[in-house]
């Protein structure tokens, strides 16, 4: 494959160039040339008119469900709704059935991922089935290849086993990365405990059991040393503050948040019901503010989906019995640059290091920039384009979603992943 | 025009004074000592009451109040059927109102299924809400409220009348629809129960007053309404016991001593010898069965209401 793309606005963080008006010249999967007015020299050539082309963007928390859940989405219809939601890389999280406790699984999963345009990596569990009492084969399943190690869908409840979970993580350098939800607390809930829970009825899932989770694994961080711990999918204050703590000092802690975690609070429950049942849950407006402070400050990293498909029947049912969590790959950009970006939170630099850069970072995964000679894993973004998801756009199995109909500023028009491309930049 | 009762909230006031003016009017078919001659309403509509909460007197009286407008009437009980054999609740709707129903007067123990089925079921069929998680009992509230305007003589003399409602406020969709529907009818509210069992924003979101002694509550109302208290709270830590819930928070026979002439409403099924003691539940003051009358006269009159212009 060699490709000309003209008219690029490239904005890189790793070597922090922001520049308009450049063509990209790509030859067989790596970055041939950068300039201004490039020759085509026989490349097939798209104009890419100031589009926004940035490292490929990574998200370090999916569900593919696969194996074990087709029904709600596969390694290949996830992995294709990332491409479309302008991602080059995934992280697939364990809790599917079986989970990932078994370097098989993992097998399984890298071949079938094979065929996509992105790249797929993976979390093993931290427990057995994530049972929560043995330790799961750490040291097969990272030799086998995951990325980072999770219980994700529940807490490792017991601080004894999580003690041990990081002790022993620590041997492999292998990221901890906790869903921090403090489970005697939230049993029976469905969303969060405030003034829309006390209004409508619904038992509530407080913000301190989240907090509790995550002031424990900072501590037994500490007392370990040297472990790498990620908090993922942030929706408090408070937590947000204990990990800048924990940052001060000097601990190797990282955290992430949702894009429905920065957009929505809990009052979209009477709206869309089961569509805003989400774990954690949508949180309050103070919760929010905070979050934003913690993106500008750097105390939180990343930006991950939590991408959670689900079939209809599932999500369109009361309250209490539906499943928790949103499809997320597709909205993600659009949200994101709407709510962060084109409201001047944050630049367009920040923004990008913390949906490419940063989750790489977090993963020790191989740095990506665009330069000369580095292997072409670009993201394309129309950031001034306003647009609406619709049911039928949706590439994802699944639809579960409270944004169909909402309209989003900034939208990813193509990925380029070494000799593949895809979107409708090259259409 | 057609019409839900989804919930106290979302009623009109004057959908409100109307239902409550026209259960006056059954109310005295009910209690002529004749037997009386219900108009046939709603010959020809078939009803179906689907409970996937345990209910006795709701049900029954439901029922009651359907049959004698001329309803033909299909009384499940949910926890039995195809829903425990995987069928969604969407799909179960669907199936049953399929066969022909009219009104569906649904119960459900997860708060919103009112307004999710009124999303998913066809337009043709009218919804009732006989109770929706913790959420609204719109047809209690409105029995209650009917009970109170027959204590204190009008609906006008409600204003400015204080109430104290005691218990499980928490978990209770009766205080929930009461609150909603007697501050649009002026009254001044309290909620009395222990901390644990009142929301933290309780007071800022539905503008009541929150109150832990009962004693101080009892002796700055005009009325009160004991709530049941289920005892499996005990065992989440909610309450210590129900002999510490009964001094701290019952309505003992020494309290309903202390207050001879304070009306006492009780939505039951009642605990006696916990939120209420006997002497108190079966006292002058007691309104408990007076209420269960009312109950049906005021579905007779949400039942008119569903298909009046």
């Amino acid at each position: 494959m060699h490709i000309l793309l003209q008219n690029c606005r490239v904005v890189d963080p790793i070597t922090k160039r922001d520049e308009a008006g450049l063509d990209i010249e790509i030859n067989n999967g790596v970055i041939a040339k950068i300039g201004k007015s490039l020759k085509s020299s026989g490349a097939k050539t798209y104009n890419l008119n100031g589009a926004v082309v940035a490292p490929g963007f990574f998200d370090m928390h999916v569900h593919l469900r696969e194996p074990g859940q087709e029904y709600k989405e596969t390694i290949e219809t996830g992995t294709n709704a990332a491409a479309h939601g302008g991602f080059t890389g995934v992280c697939c999280m364990p809790n599917t059935e079986p989970s990932i406790s078994d370097p098989f699984v993992v097998g399984f999963i890298k071949e079938k991922a094979k065929k996509s345009i992105v790249d797929v990596e993976i979390c093993g569990t931290m427990t057995k089935a994530r049972k929560g009492t043995e330790l799961a084969p750490i040291g097969a399943l990272v030799e086998a290849g995951v990325r980072m190690i999770s219980d994700d869908g529940t807490a490792v409840a017991s601080a004894e086993v999580m003690r041990r979970v990081m002790e022993y993580a620590k041997m492999f350098d292998i990221l901890c990365t906790e869903h921090c939800e403090e489970p005697s607390m939230t049993h029976g809930t469905c969303m969060h405990e405030g003034s829309i829970s006390a209004k409508l009825g619904l038992p509530g899932y407080p913000s301190v059991a989240e907090d509790l989770i995550v002031a424990r694994d900072i501590m037994i961080a500490e007392y370990i040393g040297g472990v790498r711990y990620h908090a993922a999918h942030l929706s408090t204050k408070n937590s947000v503050e204990l990990v800048r703590e924990a940052k001060r000092k000097g601990l190797l802690v990282s955290c992430e948040v949702t894009p429905h975690h920065f957009t929505l609070t809990d009052s979209a429950v009477e709206t869309y019901w089961g569509n805003a049942k989400m774990n954690p849950p949508l949180r309050e407006q103070s919760d929010i503010d905070a979050i934003i402070i913690g993106l500008k400050d750097g105390t939180i990293d990343c930006i991950s989906t939590d991408h959670a498909p689900h079939s209809t029947s599932e999500k369109g049912t009361d309250m209490m019995s539906a499943a928790y969590g949103i499809i997320g790959l597709e909205t993600a950009i659009g949200l994101g640059l709407k709510h962060l970006v084109h409201t001047k939170h944050l630049s367009l630099m920040e923004y990008i290091t913390k949906c490419s850069t940063n989750p790489r970072k977090i993963l020790k995964l191989e740095e990506i920039s665009i330069a000369e000679d580095s292997p072409a894993n670009l993201t394309i973004i129309d950031l001034d384009r306003e647009w609406t998801l619709e049911l039928e756009h949706i590439k994802s199995k699944s639809s579960n979603t409270p944004f169909i109909g909402t309209t989003m500023k900034g939208k990813p028009i193509g990925v380029i992943n070494k000799d593949n491309v895809l979107g409708e930049a090259f259409a | 025009m057609h019409r839900d009762l989804l919930g106290i909230r979302g009623l009109p006031k004057d959908d409100i004074l109307r239902i409550l003016s026209r259960s006056d009017h059954f109310i005295q078919l009910l209690d002529q000592p004749e037997t009386p001659v219900y108009p046939d309403l709603l010959k020809n509509r078939t009803v179906a009451n689907l409970f996937f909460e345990n209910s006795t007197r709701t049900r029954s009286s439901f029922e009651l109040a359907e049959k004698r407008l001329g309803a033909t009437v299909l009384s499940l009980a949910m926890q039995s059927s195809s829903v425990a054999k995987g069928e969604s609740l969407i799909d179960t709707l669907k199936v049953i109102t399929a066969m022909g129903i009219d009104v569906v007067v649904v119960r459900h123990q997860s708060a919103g299924v009112p307004q999710l089925l009124r999303e998913h079921l066809s337009d043709s069929i009218r919804i009732i809400n006989g109770g929706d998680g913790a959420n609204e009992h719109p047809t209690q509230a409105l029995l209650d409220a009917a009970t109170l305007v027959e204590i204190f003589g009008s609906v006008a003399s409600l204003k400015d009348k204080r109430i104290a409602i005691i218990g499980d406020i928490k978990h209770s969709r009766v205080a929930r629809s009461n609150i909603l529907l007697l501050t649009q009818l002026g009254m001044k509210i309290t909620v009395v129960g222990p901390s644990t069992l009142i929301p933290r924003e309780f007071a800022n979101v539905f503008g009541v007053t929150v109150e832990h002694n009962i004693d101080r509550a009892l002796s700055n109302s005009d009325v009160v309404m004991a709530l049941r208290i289920q005892r499996e709270r005990q065992d989440r830590a909610l309450f210590p016991d129900v002999q510490e819930f009964r001094e701290r928070f019952g309505i003992t026979a020494k309290r309903c001593r202390a207050y001879p002439t304070l009306p006492i409403l009780h939505p039951g099924p009642a605990n006696r010898g916990v939120e209420l003691d006997d002497e108190t539940a079966d006292s002058e003051h007691s309104m408990m069965y007076r209420q269960v009358t009312r109950g049906v006269a005021v579905r007779m009159a949400v039942l008119e209401w569903l298909y009046s212009e």
